[in-house]
């Protein structure tokens, strides 16, 4: 090269990908079921349990969780972080108390936030009740 | 029977934020190429490879080992791509690895790599799925509540993780590569580093490194006429379990309890605290040292943070852990789980320089990914078994 | 080496688009059913390998999901390749080689339809100097096509017949999607797609999941009454750089047939993975399969392409025609990358 030229240590290629996302027929019953207020777990064909949310499968036994199941909206903490780093996909305002709450009548816990109470005061094995938006709010696809 | 198996020649990158002075094939070339230097080989002797790397929107590319065939004279020769989450370093050691072990080819090239500055790995993390309201961001938001857990149930000491972090940022300064170089590091400074996913402090966690490890294995036959010290591979082996299912128990999961048990017995270890001299294992969180002691069976179930605190695991204990500065000092994900390989490998060849551990014989490398739910590990000796 | 066997096979139906069920729901059933007729326990299967790619789901890790089906509890022994379902099989192959298992399941599932996967595809080229012009999957074998036109190995009355034959062949296929009787005159008539290729030259998009069940010499004769056996399997690779290869020859897949001993006795028929009408020949050539050799009586990925298990299906297809007694030595074929890049090659023997 006749010339010094900086050399090019980077370019910028966006990338743009589209998809349309399949939630599946049980998640369909769990997500349907939010917009009516509902919890609705599934148990599993062969050994009952019930998860929340159902993915389509029970995966100690492989089979489908087809059996919808409504629990209670009262749950207790098996764990919590509080969570103080932004992310892209999160709407939560900094910083937040995420949990791991067991549903009284599931056998797998599921994430929520506790927004009620000072972090200070929140720990493991505290009961807790699930706090509804607004219905208006009620969409669980556009959230 | 299998063939008997070594690793013959390692090569590392330099870990970094962002090197900006390589391309994807010139990093991954880069590890190669030390690889093959280091085994006294040349490319026409490599019959087959095998390549890992972590989820592919990390980088951008779709199957990227397509578009570096060439880089890692993949032309005319099988190629491989293994992608076992975090555990993927790991994995593809022992794909490759079992190439030579059934007989199929005698000399093979195995690399991993992640260049995360290529991309936005957070945003390859975090992907708004529609129909799922996210809560917790990547990986630390994931493993903290696990962490807790731990720390309910064992009682270990609130500063167990800050302990383990001090250890892994002094060791990698024994460490050219590694990407961390914290020569004022003090354990103030780690616990006064912010907290992010609490319990999670910002010095407990990994950086996000580029870089790229690659190691040669080659047979019995190759590895006695190379005339070069050489880690025999005395065992592998791979477990996974499901991400989330009733009664799961995610802070000691039964694939790494089962997979290091299966592990020892086709190593013929009866008792590995006594036998294996050092570990290298996957530790992205401070805490997860102490977890994996007892999963490995290194110390009975919610004792494991008594290793770190009475310095066990430190360089000069008695079960030397990480001495490389672990993945806490240089995390390039895919490559991550591969240069705990390569690290228990160099140990048991005597190539560690300030980080060896004097008369190193018998070692193991670990991995683990996905939520705690993918492993791989190996145990590597200066002799065959 | 240890003697390997094909004991079952199972697919989806393919299809345009699974809109209804998730890859769990989707992959739950094949599993089930592949595993049934392997004669072999779940808990007794050695290790699993599957294949696919995020870049289909549209989301990181998504192979992890996929484990939900499989019942890996008590943990198992598990592996993964970002790659078609075939290589996963080779995985499987290679630990029982090991003699670390003695059987193997291998799936492998994908849903182009999430997606635009022509477009998605072009993210597998090199992204400092090819990607950023997106050359979509159809634009890059169209290349290919003229390189194979414009030196006379076949003429585009060639493509049109395979493409017929492929798509006649797939009415007796109830699992294939893209079915029916051509006339070869009338497609030819149809405009350019992209020229030379027109739109019967290019495979339909489908989603869908496989997944085969091997298992080793005595195991394999003890389960199953028509155990097919791997008597070869290779594969290797091409240049990624379309410019440095020639595009109309694939010296991979040439390659990978000699290593698995295509030529070692009569073939009667053989599954290629040809996505494109004009690969089936140059794939045919470079296997050196003779005129009469029967290909894609299935089928083929012209009647259904499920990516990430089109290669599988390949395999799968015709060990079940091997088994069903519809021919004795049957050659397979499995494709990844732009134009035929990587080549994998199994012979099978009944």
């Amino acid at each position: 090269m006749s010339e010094e030229q900086e050399p090019v240590t980077r370019i910028i290629t966006p990338v743009k990908v589209d998809y349309e996302y399949t939630p599946g027929v049980t998640s369909e019953r769990f997500l349907l079921g939010l917009k009516q207020g509902k919890l609705l777990g599934a148990a599993c064909d062969e050994c009952g349990r019930v998860y929340i949310p159902p993915r389509g499968a029970c995966p100690r036994c492989a089979v489908p969780t087809s059996k919808i199941r409504e629990l209670a909206h009262k749950g207790t903490i098996i764990t919590l972080t509080i969570v103080r780093v932004p992310s892209d996909n999160i709407d939560v305002e900094l910083p937040y108390c995420a949990a791991s709450i067991l549903l009284d009548g599931a056998d797998i816990s599921m994430t929520g936030l506790i927004q009620e109470c000072p972090f200070e005061e929140v720990r493991i094995g505290m009961r807790v009740e699930a706090v509804w938006k607004p219905e208006a709010e009620w969409d669980p696809a556009h959230r | 029977m299998a063939e008997h198996a070594a690793v013959v020649g390692i090569g590392q990158t330099k870990y970094d934020a962002k090197r900006l002075d390589v391309s994807q094939p010139g990093l991954v070339r880069e590890a190669a190429i030390r690889a093959l230097e280091d085994a006294g080989l040349e490319w026409k002797d490599i019959d087959a490879v095998v390549i890992g790397k972590a989820p592919d929107m990390f980088e951008g590319v779709m199957m990227p080992e397509l578009f570096l065939a060439e880089a890692l004279g993949g032309v005319g020769k099988p190629m491989l791509r293994v992608h076992t989450a975090g555990s993927v370093g790991g994995s593809t050691a022992i794909v490759a690895a079992s190439l030579v072990q059934a007989g199929i080819h005698e000399r093979v090239l195995t690399v991993s790599y992640e260049k995360q500055s290529e991309s936005n790995a957070m945003w390859a993390l975090s992907i708004k799925m529609p129909f799922a309201v996210a809560m917790v961001a990547g990986a630390g938001g994931f493993f903290a509540p696990l962490i807790r857990g731990y720390m309910q149930r064992s009682g270990a000491p609130e500063d167990t993780g800050i302990r383990v972090a001090l250890k892994d940022r002094q060791n990698a300064l024994k460490n050219q590569y590694a990407h961390l170089q914290m020569p004022d590091i003090s354990f103030d400074m780690i616990a006064n580093s912010p907290m992010l996913w609490d319990p999670i402090r910002y010095l407990e966690t990994c950086p996000s490194s580029d870089g790229a490890c690659a190691m040669v294995i080659a047979d019995a036959k190759h590895t006695k006429a190379s005339g070069r010290p050489a880690a025999w591979i005395h065992a592998t082996n791979m477990k996974t379990e499901p991400t989330l299912f009733a009664g799961r128990d995610q802070v000691m999961p039964q694939a790494g309890l089962d997979c290091s048990a299966e592990l020892y017995k086709k190593a013929g270890i009866q008792n590995p605290r006594a036998e294996i001299d050092c570990a290298e294992i996957y530790v992205p969180f401070s805490w997860f040292e102490p977890m994996w002691m007892e999963n490995l069976h290194f110390a009975p179930i919610n004792e494991g943070w008594k290793m770190t605190y009475e310095g066990a695991t430190a360089i000069d204990g008695d079960m030397p852990v990480n001495m490389s500065g672990g993945v806490l000092s240089s995390n390039a994900i895919g490559a991550s789980g591969m240069i705990r390989f390569a690290e228990a490998a160099m140990q048991v060849r005597g190539q560690a320089g300030e980080h060896q551990i004097e008369g190193a014989k018998k070692a193991l490398g670990h991995a683990y990914g996905g939520g705690s739910q993918y492993f791989s590990m190996w145990i590597v000796g200066d002799q065959p078994l | 080496m240890r003697d390997v066997a094909i004991v079952s096979y199972s697919q989806t139906p393919y299809v345009r688009s699974e809109r209804v069920r998730n890859e769990v729901e989707m992959l739950m059933p094949v599993i089930d059913a592949v595993v049934e007729q392997s004669g072999i326990a779940r808990r007794e299967i050695g290790f699993t390998c599957s294949g696919s790619t995020d870049y289909l789901a549209g989301q990181s890790f998504s192979f992890v999901m996929a484990v939900d089906a499989v019942g890996a509890w008590p943990p198992i022994k598990e592996s993964h390749v970002e790659m078609d379902g075939a290589w996963a099989l080779y995985e499987a192959w290679v630990k029982i080689q090991c003699g670390e298992v003695d059987s193997a399941l291998a799936f492998s599932f994908g849903r182009s339809s999430m997606g635009e996967t022509a477009e998605t595809l072009a993210l597998q080229t090199d992204p400092y100097t090819v990607a950023p012009l997106c050359p979509d999957t159809i634009s890059m074998a169209a290349l290919q096509a003229r390189v194979g036109l414009d030196k006379g190995l076949f003429s585009e009355r060639d493509m049109a017949e395979v493409a017929a034959r492929c798509r006649r062949a797939a009415k007796d296929n109830p699992e294939a999607q893209l079915k029916g009787d051509f006339d070869v005159d009338k497609l030819l008539a149809e405009p350019y797609l992209v020229s030379p290729l027109r739109k019967h030259d290019c495979p339909p998009i489908s989603d869908g999941a496989a997944a085969i069940v091997i298992a080793a010499g005595d195991l394999a004769k003890q389960v199953s009454k028509k155990p097919v056996w791997i008597r070869g399997i290779d594969h290797r690779l091409d240049s990624h750089q379309l410019g440095s290869r020639d595009l109309s020859l694939s010296p991979s897949t040439e390659l990978a047939g000699k290593k698995a001993g295509v030529a070692q006795g009569p073939i009667d028929f053989a599954e290629l993975h040809a996505p494109f009408s004009h690969q089936e020949l140059i794939l045919r050539r470079a296997l050196g399969l003779a005129d009469d050799v029967l290909v894609n009586p299935s089928g083929g990925p012209l009647a259904a392409n499920p990516i990430m298990s089109a290669g599988l299906a390949r395999i799968g297809e015709a060990s079940r025609r091997i088994a069903a007694g519809k021919g004795q030595r049957a050659v397979a074929h499995a494709t990844s990358g732009p134009c035929l890049q990587q080549n994998l090659v199994c012979v099978l023997e009944g």
